[in-house]
């Protein structure tokens, strides 16, 4: 039963469990950095090279403080919830293709995918276990047993709800427009480019599309300009007010793996995924990184720019703007496929 | 297959392990939590019956909006206490209640065990192996908006209805607390919707 295969896909297994550890990791020094540089900060800068190891000093920090818990919390839940939140940051992104095939110069009799599992269904499979990460949420806003933290919780449930059906709305429309529901045959979709000028990415295609599904995306993993659940000014800081050492790290890790896998996700979708320019199908990973990491810089760009909604205004924008737009765009989707395909 | 078979039994031991947990669960809490557990166990199942797109869309509107609804009514009504205090007064005086639930069950089990032993021996049980018919997701939607469009209409109507049901129940109350118009004869602009006494009072379904 162990063939290299299966020990090629187990070793990308912790490979790409690895790789979002470390993002984590690099998102919280690149967001400290660019926050600091908009704000005419210097940013981390003590600890290693330009401050560069600033993100282990915080990690051994948070290890070594000591885990509290609120008498009146209940203890299960309140040690579940931060499981719960990390596990389903990982599991996103276990469906997310971020390469081709590779046999490993050769040493493979057959070309593993780069990607823990080619599902058919992905989309869907990343659409739901995301929906499923609201659960972590509720339940440390309503398990620590304060108003602080309920509230938040409440607050972050309803915007990840209310986005979720934009989310998929605009999902939608890029699978009628690949006739798939695989990521992998998705990117495919997307290879080649039109009068050798334009890559035959879906951004082209879905402009509209990609608006709504970066929208949604940010308001799903409750990152500023939306990130209510943790408006510090009124609700100190939301769903993990109670939450120390550890169980705020799986929190924290939580947050921006699911950054990473939306960017992720949003490349797969609308930039082409591993496809580019200048550089050979096997290299097509670095073309991957690069894209995932500018839509990282973009979110912590935005973070530092645009100020907060108001609660209201996000429902509004929600409901009244963001899910017509993303049903209007799926309709014409649909009558264009139809025409034209 | 062999891991195939144990795959089976793990996430049916967890489906029905987790299922009777949630009604011997006092906190409502944790019978909501059982049985999101219970849903993904089952999704785990339908993966084993090679359909995926049946599991994750289990898994997206049961374990994933309808349990969200769920537990956000159970969170808010903080019932966790009241619950276990009505349950310990309740058990000596519900003997009638019992009975009949007891009954009621039997007559379940017995239907089961004729509807499953009735299946077998007509003959369309389980096919042999996995019969080769893996469905997509463009067959499924094929089967469903062809053969089967009047059903699906159908229930999307039904759906439909009962959302607007629920958004007149729910926001009755909000127009019922605004101040009356003073002058009949200016048509308010509620005046669409038609007021309280000629609706069939009863209460909001957040509360029931």
């Amino acid at each position: 039963m162990v063939t290299p295969f299966v020990i090629a896909q187990l070793a990308m297994l912790g490979f790409v469990f690895f790789m979002l550890l470390n993002s984590a990791a690099v998102m919280v020094y690149v967001e400290r950095k660019v926050a600091a540089r908009i704000q005419q900060r210097m940013g981390p800068w003590l600890v290693g090279p330009y401050g560069a190891l600033q993100p282990l000093a915080d990690i051994v920090k948070l290890m070594f403080k000591e885990e509290l818990r609120p008498k009146a919390a209940d203890s299960i839940l309140f040690a579940l919830a931060p499981v719960i939140s990390a596990v389903a940051a990982f599991t996103a992104f276990s469906v997310v293709p971020f390469g081709t095939e590779t046999t490993l110069f050769g040493l493979l009799d057959r070309p593993v995918p780069l990607q823990v599992a080619d599902v058919n269904v992905a989309v869907l499979v990343v659409f739901a276990v995301t929906s499923m990460g609201v659960y972590g949420i509720v339940l440390a806003g309503w398990s620590s047993n304060s108003k602080y933290s309920l509230l938040g919780a409440l607050r972050s449930s309803a915007q990840m709800i209310s986005y979720e059906l934009s989310y998929g709305m605009a999902l939608a429309s890029v699978l009628v427009l690949a006739g798939s529901l695989s990521l992998r045959d998705i990117v495919n979709a997307q290879a080649g480019s039109w009068l050798h000028v334009i890559p035959r990415w879906y951004l082209f295609l879905q402009p509209l599309g990609f608006f709504i599904f970066m929208t949604a995306g940010v308001a799903e993993t409750n990152r500023a300009p939306f990130d209510f659940p943790e408006a510090e000014q009124e609700l100190v800081a939301g769903y993990h007010t109670e939450y120390s050492s550890m169980s705020f790290a799986m929190f924290f890790m939580a947050e921006y793996i699911n950054m990473v896998t939306v960017s992720a996700v949003a490349t797969d979708l609308f930039l082409g995924g591993w496809h580019g320019p200048f550089l050979p199908e096997y290299l097509g990973w670095i073309w991957f990184l690069l894209k995932v990491s500018f839509l990282l810089f973009f979110y912590v760009w935005m973070r530092w720019t645009l100020p907060r909604y108001r609660y209201d205004q996000l429902m509004q924008f929600g409901w009244k703007v963001l899910l017509p737009l993303s049903v209007v765009n799926l309709l014409l989707t649909s009558a264009g496929v139809l025409y034209f395909g | 297959m062999a891991s195939d078979l144990i795959l089976f039994y793990a996430f049916g031991a967890i489906a029905v392990a987790a299922t009777l947990l949630v009604i011997a669960q006092s906190n409502p809490i944790y019978s909501v939590l059982l049985l999101i557990a219970s849903f993904m166990a089952l999704a785990g199942l339908y993966v084993l019956l090679d359909a995926p797109f049946v599991a994750v869309t289990q898994i997206i509107v049961y374990a994933g909006a309808i349990m969200v609804l769920f537990l956000f009514v159970v969170m808010l009504l903080n019932a966790p206490r009241e619950d276990a205090l009505e349950a310990s007064g309740s058990t000596e005086e519900s003997t009638g209640a019992r009975a009949l639930g007891l009954v009621l069950a039997m007559a379940m089990a017995i239907e089961l065990v004729w509807a499953l032993n009735r299946t077998r021996i007509l003959g369309f049980a389980f096919p042999e192996g996995r019969g080769g018919t893996s469905w997509s997701v463009a067959e499924l939607g094929r089967i469903l908006f062809g053969n089967y469009a009047f059903a699906f209409e159908a229930t999307s109507i039904l759906i439909l209805i009962a959302m607007v049901g629920a958004i007149t129940l729910a926001g009755r109350h909000l127009t019922e607390k605004r101040i009356p118009n003073p002058d009949p004869r200016i048509p308010s602009p509620e005046s669409r919707i038609p007021s309280p006494e000629s609706r069939i009072p009863s209460r909001s379904p957040w509360q029931a």
